[in-house]
């Protein structure tokens, strides 16, 4: 049985992250932030409105094809939500180790945001977890519905900061 | 999705005009679970038209105790005894990348001895999840014999971790620093005969339960998940490789020791329900060779942990780091203030994307082959909760 994994994984990967932010930061020029670029993990920031060109734009030429994690970070004092995708790839041999963060950041009082479900299916729980968590809406999403919470949920979102759990 | 549409197009017509009434009067409603029990703490609704399947929806929560929202409340290490509730037969795994995650933001390395420990307890945690998964899929199968043979020989395996970590099954032993403390006197020798033993024992399932006619039947062909979806719906662990997708993040991303072992990433091409019954059971004779070269490789003597006040404080940051643990990967993101307390901890575990999958395989097959198309994706719901 052939259960070896072909070539050593990996091995390319620092370099194939620093293609990526380049070839990113060539296309998008100031619209575009590295958070860091740490081994095997990089975090990019970009506009809410650029947020679905650039998930295509990494599907499509570099092989990202599923999401680890999608989730959100509230940030009370700066009113604004930070939406954070988690992005790797099974088919890319290069890609194996690294994980890419796309994120993008929202407006507190009005957080919606474009789903990337067209693009990764496999964020579909994970879009409908933060939009019950943290009241993001996902503009494009079939079901912005109760996922985890029970029915009779009658609170503000729980990951909400203001959220308190009783007694503590 | 295009194929999912065709699937309930294809199940449709399958059981077509049998009665020509209205769409809905052809269709019945079913609640499976949480009280039924082939589900577990779980329910998912679905509409059968005569004996096809056409709709699924699931409904996760009923065990949802919000353990990411308890770790903003705590510091790193109160946090251990609860993150491991969500899987307790496979705790060492679940706080394992939890204190990689934890280790990497205050950026200190754990000392040799205690990176193999922790090897060692994860790997055997793995079997006993492995080994309870096992037994469950047996039962629903209606495979007595194989709920009692795993139910059995799991002691084995958790009378080791008891002396290595003085609980039977929630050790809280995996800690932000190291482990809580270093193997008794004898572990070692006990621990090679125990899972020489066991690995015997594993060959005998191969015969009573893995070439019984009768599973072979339920389960070959049951469920396709085909590469490309598999890869699409983003599953992960051992219902991915059953897909084909070599995929084990010991292997393509190796945490702690792992780079130093040898061992095969064990996966099937068939994509059906068989294959992922029996990749996990592939993966514990791989993981008895693992415990094995660790055992093998462990340095005599050293610390197990390294030492850190209880309120620890790292510099703001966030870190995601993840291990493959008997249900996939399973990966923490954790973002730092610069206090002592996490400011916002994400658990992303296998069960929760595995789910995806299960619409997708069950609408369009038989009524009679959801338990093992369910059981076959290892779920586990109070982990998809947390």
């Amino acid at each position: 049985m052939d259960n070896q994994i072909e070539s050593s994984p990996g091995k390319n990967s620092i370099y194939i992250s620093h293609d990526i932010l380049k070839s990113l930061v060539e296309k998008y020029n100031t619209k575009i932030k590295i958070v860091y670029d740490k081994r095997n993990r990089s975090k990019i920031m970009v506009e809410p409105e650029n947020l679905v060109e650039t998930a295509i734009f990494l599907r499509d030429h570099y092989g990202f094809d599923h999401a680890e994690s999608a989730s959100g970070t509230d940030y009370p004092k700066d009113n604004e939500i930070e939406i954070n995708y988690h992005l790797g790839s099974y088919s890319n041999q290069d890609l194996l180790p690294y994980i890419l963060v796309l994120s993008t950041k929202i407006n507190r009082n009005d957080p919606k945001s474009n789903s990337l479900i067209n693009i990764f299916p496999s964020v579909e729980y994970h879009e409908r977890e933060t939009y019950e968590m943290l009241g993001v809406y996902f503009i494009g999403h079939p079901r912005n519905e109760r996922f985890l919470l029970p029915e009779d949920w009658a609170d503000i979102p729980p990951l909400r900061k203001e959220f308190r759990i009783k007694g503590r | 999705m295009s194929t999912l549409e065709e699937k309930i197009d294809e199940a449709k017509n399958l059981s077509m005009q049998i009665v020509k009434d209205s769409e809905e009067d052809r269709l019945m409603t079913l609640s499976v679970g949480p009280q039924h029990p082939g589900s577990g703490h779980f329910r998912f609704v679905i509409k059968i038209d005569g004996d096809y399947i056409v709709y699924v929806d699931p409904d996760p929560g009923y065990v949802h105790r919000g353990h990411e929202k308890m770790c903003e409340y705590r510091n790193f290490f109160q946090n251990i005894p609860h993150l491991e509730r969500p899987v307790i037969h496979d705790s060492c795994n679940i706080t394992y990348s939890y204190s990689l995650a934890i280790e990497d933001l205050i950026g200190i390395t754990v000392p040799r001895r205690g990176q193999f420990i922790r090897a060692i307890a994860s790997e055997l945690n793995r079997l006993v999840y492995t080994e309870y998964w096992l037994a469950i899929y047996g039962i629903f199968l209606g495979h007595s014999t194989m709920f009692m043979w795993p139910a059995g020989d799991r002691e084995l395996i958790i009378d080791l971790l008891e002396r290595l970590t003085g609980h039977r099954v929630t050790h809280a032993f995996n800690i932000p620093g190291g482990v809580r403390n270093d193997m008794p006197y004898n572990f070692k020798e006990k621990c090679l005969t125990q899972v020489n033993y066991f690995e015997k024992r594993l060959k005998e399932y191969e015969h009573i339960f893995y070439n019984n006619p009768l599973l072979r039947q339920r389960t070959e062909g049951v469920g396709i998940l085909s590469k490309e979806d598999a890869i699409k719906l983003g599953v992960t662990g051992s219902v991915l490789r059953a897909s084909g997708v070599p995929y084990d993040i010991r292997k393509v991303e190796p945490y702690d020791v792992y780079d130093e072992i040898d061992f095969n990433v064990q996966y099937m091409k068939t994509c059906d329900s068989f294959a992922r019954a029996y990749v996990p059971y592939l993966d514990m004779i791989e993981s008895c060779h693992i415990i094995r070269q660790l055992l093998d490789k462990i340095p005599e003597s050293g610390d197990v942990r390294e030492k850190l006040l209880s309120n620890v404080k790292g510099p703001p940051g966030e870190s995601f780091k993840r291990i493959e643990s008997g249900r996939g990967a399973l990966s923490y993101h954790i973002v730092s203030d610069g206090t002592s307390r996490a400011y916002r901890v994400k658990m992303s575990v296998g069960s929760f994307r595995n789910l995806l999958a299960l619409p997708f395989l069950l609408v369009g097959s038989k009524l009679g082959d959801m338990p093992p198309i369910y059981w076959s994706l290892n779920y586990w719901p109070v982990e998809a909760d947390r």
